[in-house]
């Protein structure tokens, strides 16, 4: 029998069973929820009067919705200013009230972004299923779990039997070999994997992302990977388990107690594929290769290295070409401009992308000693969670951006997708650490280019793009 | 949830590649509690010359000419004729909760995003993948003749076209059942439930540490 992938392993371990109509339930170990995919599902098992099948095994906070400035923040719920959006917020809050779901409400010192708090609590863990209403989910597979975003009627369905009925994805192993130039993120290799496999490459597929580049790659380097599987278009995105990983979990509220722990690491320690695992389909990157990545367009394969030059659609053709010339028209970009020539509006350093420690460590670094650019409207940094902040806070970085003419605010999703009142005016530049550059994603005619955090707080000090090992 | 077996419909284009799910249904409506009152705002930062917001009326706002959809060709359209990965992005269920509000039943692409795909079934929507040479030609008999309608048969897996011409469409066993008849998946679940209690039972055996209470 030939070897089995990481996604294989995963997969067999949480079958419950085959059933003759061809599909197969999954188990569900951990459910994470938040107020804007949550309502409807909690309202779906009211009416069918069922009740969760497992409540602990669900852990909640609200992110999308929160306001981040610390005046508003001050008076909890009711500092929502937006009334449609404070009853969202309240009902999340009612409905893990209803049926005794831990929650981080708007005020816990723990509260922050879904994709966040569930590695830094050790809620989410190796060789887990973990499952939440946001496509971002994929973060997590980092861990050498099977994690992936679902709608509000599987929310619903996990919620009630603590199974989904799936089919499996096929296996993609994403290698990148050698090692990174020095100033070279995990942001800028993601970006660069969707550069050249498109946003649609992963569509089917379980990402593995394996090499020297991964295997020497932080935790929450892995991280930031693995959250942007699903712009490859791949549900999960994931990581073997190593010491990396072991030391990452070691120690975290909700990790194996002492008893446990010795169990744990074993099992854990198999979940890697096996050397003569058969994947479907392999893509290998060299990793010298990849230079600081900066999106153009309006979706995340629009990019290119910070020496970049933007395409002229006239060299392509049909549909393809049809959407760089709607892409430059929104972006208000020419064919021929080089990236850094691109002058930006704000900046926005945070999401569930990049809003961990080292992110924010990584943009004080660049900011220090420095000021924001004149030209630079708002930069804001928005960190992941509670635990991130106050962790900034100890080391002083809070003050590194704040002389440096940045705004330090309190966690939530904010301006990646503008739900709250962050966002941009139309026909603004933004410098972007979060993960999509959609139309209109961070504020009606916004202008989103995704960058690395380093990148972001580097265009932030300049005013434009450049490559932040020349600043 | 409600079944599909056969639906004929006027075809009604959505041009271009990469349709996002932010796009089918921006975020200031995702604060809504409830699964209804999206229609209305479709695509609509394509469809209308303003912004959108939740409460706002629709009906004195500037409406886009230019788009598809407010043309009067493709007045009452219930097939949606798309590009390549449509609906990627986001798993927010409020976009096919949009479309089918809007009175799209069938929506037909070279391919579409897994989890907005997944989703369609959820709501009775039917997503058919069709080749990219098929779906192009498809777009210039829509646009060639006014009021192009197609029909869906499920039972089947066809695409019917005025001309005769049809079109056999893959699709998930599991799937297709569920959606001809209409079931509840939730129901069809729990009926394991011996399953997923042993399951259970074995799983708290070897991994303690995730049952415990997170507090």
């Amino acid at each position: 029998m030939a070897g089995r992938t990481l996604y294989d392993k995963l997969w067999d371990a949480h079958l419950v069973c085959e059933r003759d109509d061809g599909s197969s339930l999954l188990y569900i170990d951990r459910h994470i929820v938040h107020e804007v995919t949550s309502p409807q599902a909690f309202e779906g098992l009211r009416i069918a009067g069922r009740k969760p099948w497992r409540a602990a095994s669900v852990l909640a906070t609200p992110d999308h919705n929160v306001p981040t400035t610390s005046e508003q923040r001050a008076s909890g719920v009711d500092g929502i200013e937006d009334q449609v959006a404070k009853i969202q917020v309240q009902t999340l809050d009612d409905n893990c009230d209803e049926y005794g779901i831990t929650e981080f409400k708007i005020n816990d010192d723990r509260q922050g972004i879904v994709h966040v708090i569930g590695p830094e609590t050790g809620a989410c863990l190796p060789g887990t299923t973990i499952v939440c209403g946001d496509s971002h989910t994929s973060t997590n597979g980092a861990l050498g779990a099977l994690s992936f975003g679902i709608g509000t009627s599987e929310v619903e369905h996990v919620l009630a039997t603590q199974c989904l009925a799936v089919k499996k994805m096929k296996n993609l192993q994403v290698i990148v070999t050698g090692s990174l130039q020095v100033g070279i993120t995990p942001k800028d290799v993601i970006l660069a994997i969707i550069g050249v496999i498109g946003t649609a490459g992963g569509t089917g597929y379980a990402i593995e992302f394996a090499g020297s580049v991964f295997e020497s790659m932080s935790m929450e380097g892995r991280l930031t990977v693995c959250n942007m599987a699903i712009e490859a278009g791949a549900r999960a995105g994931m990581v073997a388990v190593d010491d990396i990983t072991i030391d990452y979990v070691k120690g975290r509220p909700y990790a194996p107690a002492d008893e446990h722990w010795g169990s744990a690491v074993e099992q854990w320690r198999d979940l890697k594929s096996d050397s003569d695992a058969v994947f479907d389909k392999v893509v290998e990157l060299d990793g010298q290769d990849i230079l600081p990545q900066v999106t153009w367009g309006t979706s995340p394969e629009m990019v290119l290295p910070v020496n970049g030059i933007i395409p002229d659609p006239q060299t392509k053709t049909g549909v393809e070409r049809d959407g760089i010339i709607r892409a430059l028209e929104y972006m208000g970009l020419k064919a021929g401009q080089a990236i850094t020539d691109i002058a930006v509006d704000r900046i926005f350093i945070g999401s569930c992308t990049n809003s961990r420690i080292e992110d924010i460590r990584a943009a004080a670094a660049v900011v220090s000693g420095k000021t924001k650019s004149a030209t630079v409207k708002e930069a804001i940094v928005v960190p992941g969670s509670g635990v991130v902040k106050l962790q900034a806070e100890a080391e002083g970085l809070d003050k590194i951006f704040i002389a440096a003419g940045f705004e330090w605010r309190e966690p939530g999703c904010s301006m990646c997708l503008a739900m709250n009142a962050d966002k941009l005016e139309p026909g603004e530049h933004c410098a972007s650490t979060s993960n999509r550059n959609f139309e209109g994603r961070q504020g009606y005619g916004g202008r989103t280019h995704l960058v690395s955090p380093a990148m972001a707080a580097a265009a932030g000090i300049v005013g434009k793009f450049v490559n932040v090992n020349d600043l | 949830m409600r079944s599909f077996t056969r639906h004929k419909g006027i075809a009604a284009p959505m041009d271009r590649a990469n349709v996002d799910t932010d796009l089918i249904i921006p975020k200031q409506f995702l604060k809504s509690i409830r699964r209804t009152g999206f229609g209305p705002n479709l695509f609509d930062e394509l469809r209308y010359l303003d912004k959108g917001e939740p409460g706002k009326d629709n009906s004195g706002r500037p409406l886009n000419k230019d788009f598809p959809l407010n043309d009067a060709r493709y007045q009452g359209a219930s097939v949606l004729l798309a590009r390549e990965n449509f609906g990627c992005g986001s798993s927010r269920e409020h976009a096919p909760w949009a479309l089918d509000e809007y009175g799209f039943r069938a929506i037909i692409a070279p391919s579409f995003a897994d989890i907005f795909y997944n989703n369609c079934f959820k709501n009775g929507v039917l997503p058919i993948v069709l080749n990219e040479a098929i779906v192009e030609g498809l777009f210039v008999a829509m646009y060639e003749q006014e009021g192009y309608s197609l029909t869906v048969e499920l039972d089947s897996q066809q695409v019917l076209t005025p001309e005769g011409e049809q079109h056999g469409f893959e699709i998930d066993h599991f799937r297709k059942h569920c959606l001809l008849n209409g079931f509840d998946e939730i129901s069809l679940t729990l009926k394991e439930s011996d399953n997923i209690k042993a399951y259970e039972d074995d799983r708290r055996e070897a991994a303690p540490w995730l049952f415990t209470q997170l507090s």
